[in-house]
């Protein structure tokens, strides 16, 4: 900004100037009738720059792979009306998922506002219950002052997405212009430091653990805490498992690492949860997928759980210590005290607790029977893992192939890995992935989807095609939505009701129709260097269809209403000397 | 358990629609809401009862405290307060059951502020209690309209909430 501060500015430059005193580099959109003040700005000036979609749910969770992978906020700009009800998937994705997206939506024009005029609709109430915070920007005076809250309020504390709605003439009307540089809310003020003694506690009764447990989720991700808890796992020797969210959160390929926890999480995982002395919760919510049935979760357990929202602390699973703050600080300091600590961990205890915790390893809970002809999905990934070195970055729709990618892919860095977590929408994967590439363009970007999933937001390849996006798309395709299918087998005896495709198009056409590469995969011999060749095309996009055995299902699982030790193996798996929860 | 819960807020449109929802959308349940200006500019004052377990209610505070635009939340109910609700009935009395009305608001130390030679308007305030007993000794049946303020409430001493 160059201008002297106050400049008299017309409210869509002064849109511009904001976002770009944020440090905003893409903006995620598409045009219409009520911003198009705003996109007429954006034409005139050089620095931001706006990626069309091709549907504004495409738009927001592009964002939102952006914002996972680089850890700036995604910003999102769209019309009003059907331009933010088309948002609201993508903004319960991110809010679900605790993801800074500060989405501008336009608004008719203030005189017309509740006058049921062309494409109005109540942005502010629709959004309301799906977002961390929103506006209405009533006068343009306001609008600066509201952008730096949304970033602010967005970005700090428990992330989320913040809606800011623009109406039609506040872009045009004038004012002086100056970004605020500091901000005060009286009703706003996120506690980032933790209690001191609350943290002298945890420190003490983790010391005294015989069975510890470290369970660390979303969180760790977001407050870029995944070294301290790294440094500060290995110090104590504890294991360690991380939910879906917090993936990359501790190193995958880590001997102390017993693999994702939850409904398809590991067998070690999961017992070593069940049998605990002391859990160790850090930015994780216990959420339903993870503790099943509640009356059984870590019995013995005394919790220890750290979370920047109150709110998520003894909201489902009571606590003995808790400490509300960030984890990364909250961690840092409980490592300067065992640091400073004269005590050790019980290292006969300890011993004992990694032998039980290795007979449970030794079930190798995930192994699969690979076939000599059918494509297996977790050979795929396993497959992929091998050629990407383990580098990649990961997105994924929801269902099977989502639990496959979670098993298979060892990831051993933060951001690296962009999944639809709590909200669970299909449709995800493809345009995340559009953002995490631009996030991170050096680095190899995956879609695993399954076909169900891709379809929902195919149009998304032309995007990719306008801004050259390389991406990688692996489809598992098995014909039906796999998840659901899976629990019809189990659960309802089969009856597979509206879960299989009976058309599905051509996806290597497909592919080319959009301009890009599609490769048909059928045998379990071409898996590699079908994988090679898509990953020797640097430049293009390749979209490549596994055509796998329909009814592989994922294993190991906890049913719905099952605590986490009454984990089914897979029917191979079960060998009778296994030790019994 | 009933509980009694007030909360300061920034006066912005939508703040009151912002709790409301947050209580139908985790299923928690209002007894009653007011909300009116206070002498802060900017800032409203709402009481809000509702009912459920200690967890519960410890979970309805943090999800309140969370809300942006709320800058403070007290749970009155454990602590000396006040709290206070202000009625208006309308009463059909044409004759012989008006000395009886008459003497029923002056022991609640209500006032009749509207008379037409068939109706009372009657004004009462006091506790939830109390608004409840006066309505307990009128005969039902001649109650016409009835209109609730819900309860507005305030910690003892001096010390502001």
């Amino acid at each position: 900004m160059n201008e002297p501060k106050s400049k008299v500015m017309r409210g869509a430059r002064i849109f511009v100037e904001a976002l770009k005193a944020e440090g905003v580099r893409y903006l995620f959109g598409y045009p219409g009738g009520a911003v198009l003040h705003l996109y007429d700005e954006l034409f005139k000036q050089e620095g931001l720059e706006h990626i069309l979609v091709r549907h504004e749910q495409g738009a927001t969770h592009a964002a939102d792979g952006y914002a996972r992978v680089s850890g700036a906020p995604g910003v999102v700009l769209v019309t009003s009306g059907p331009g933010v009800t088309n948002c609201v998937t993508g903004i319960a994705t991110a809010h679900m998922d605790s993801i800074p997206l500060v989405v501008f939506t336009g608004q008719v024009p203030t005189a017309l506002i509740g006058n049921d005029a062309f494409q109005e609709v109540d942005a502010v109430g629709i959004t309301r219950p799906c977002v961390k915070h929103n506006f209405l920007v009533e006068k343009v005076e306001d609008l600066a002052l509201t952008i730096k809250k949304a970033f602010y309020i967005s970005t700090t504390g428990r992330p989320g997405p913040v809606v800011v709605d623009l109406p039609k003439d506040i872009t045009a009307a004038e004012c002086p212009f100056s970004y605020p540089e500091t901000l005060d809310m009286r009703s706003y003020k996120p506690v980032t430091r933790g209690h001191a003694g609350q943290i002298r506690k945890a420190v003490k009764l983790l010391l005294a653990a015989r069975r510890p447990m470290i369970y660390s989720g979303g969180g760790v991700i977001l407050s870029g805490a995944a070294k301290v808890l790294t440094d500060f796992s290995r110090l104590l020797g504890y294991p360690v498992t991380n939910t879906l969210m917090g993936l990359g959160g501790y190193p995958g390929t880590d001997s102390q690492f017993l693999g994702m926890l939850g409904m398809h999480g590991t067998y070690e995982a999961n017992l070593a949860m069940h049998h605990c002395d002391v859990l160790l919760a850090v930015g994780a919510r216990f959420d339903d997928r993870v503790t099943g049935d509640l009356d059984k979760f870590c019995p013995e357990a005394r919790i220890i759980h750290i979370d920047i929202d109150p709110s998520c602390i003894a909201k489902n699973v009571d606590v003995d210590i808790p400490i509300v703050g960030d984890v990364g600080l909250v961690l840092k300091e409980m490592k300067q005290h065992l640091d400073e600590s004269d005590r050790k961990p019980d290292a006969e205890a300890l011993q004992a607790w990694w032998k039980r915790i290795e007979t449970w390893r030794a079930q190798q809970c995930l192994g699969y029977q690979r076939d000599a002809k059918k494509i297996k999905p977790q050979q795929v990934i396993e497959t992929l893992y091998e050629i990407t070195g383990g580098g990649a970055c990961l997105t994924s729709d929801v269902g099977q192939h989502q639990m496959w990618a979670a098993q298979f892919y060892k990831f051993d860095q933060p951001r690296r890995w962009v999944s639809s977590g709590g909200l669970g929408t299909m449709g995800f994967g493809l345009p995340a992935a559009m953002g995490a590439y631009l996030a991170c363009p050096e680095r190899d970007v995956v879609c695993i989807t399954g076909e169900a999933s891709l379809v929902m937001c195919i149009q998304e390849l032309s995007t990719c095609l306008q801004y050259g996006l390389p991406i990688k798309i692996v489809n598992l395709n098995n014909r039906y939505m796999g998840m659901v299918r899976q629990w019809q087998e189990f659960f309802y005896a089969g009856r597979y009701s509206h879960s299989y495709m009976d058309a599905l198009p051509d996806f290597v056409k497909l592919a080319e129709s959009f301009g890009h590469v599609g490769i048909r995969v059928e045998e379990s011999v071409e898996i590699k260097p079908a994988l090679e060749r898509a990953f020797a095309m640097k430049d293009r996009l390749v979209l490549m269809d596994f055509v796998t055995d329909q009814e592989e299902n994922v294993y190991p699982m906890i049913a719905a209403g099952k605590g986490q030790h009454e984990m089914e193996l897979s029917p191979e798996q079960i060998s009778p000397d296994r030790e019994l929860a | 358990m009933r509980r009694v819960l007030t909360l300061h807020m920034e006066n912005q449109a939508g703040a009151l629609s912002r709790v409301a929802g947050l209580f139908s959308a985790r299923a928690f349940n209002i007894e009653s809401l007011t909300v009116a200006p206070t002498e802060s500019r900017g800032v409203s004052r709402m009481t809000l009862v509702t009912r459920g377990s200690e967890h519960l209610v410890e979970q309805i505070l943090k999800q309140i405290n969370k809300l942006i635009d709320v800058i403070k939340v007290v749970d009155l109910t454990e602590s000396p307060h006040v709290e206070r609700e202000l009625m208006l009935v309308k009463l059909r009395a044409g004759g012989e059951n008006r000395p009886e009305v008459r003497s029923l608001v002056d022991i609640f130390r209500g006032k009749i502020v509207d008379v037409t030679p068939s109706s009372y308007v009657i004004e009462l305030t006091g506790t939830a209690d109390k608004l409840e007993a006066f309505l307990e000794a009128l005969d039902a049946r001649h109650i016409l309209e009835l209109a609730r303020t819900g309860s507005c409430g305030m910690a003892r001493g001096e010390k502001a909430a």
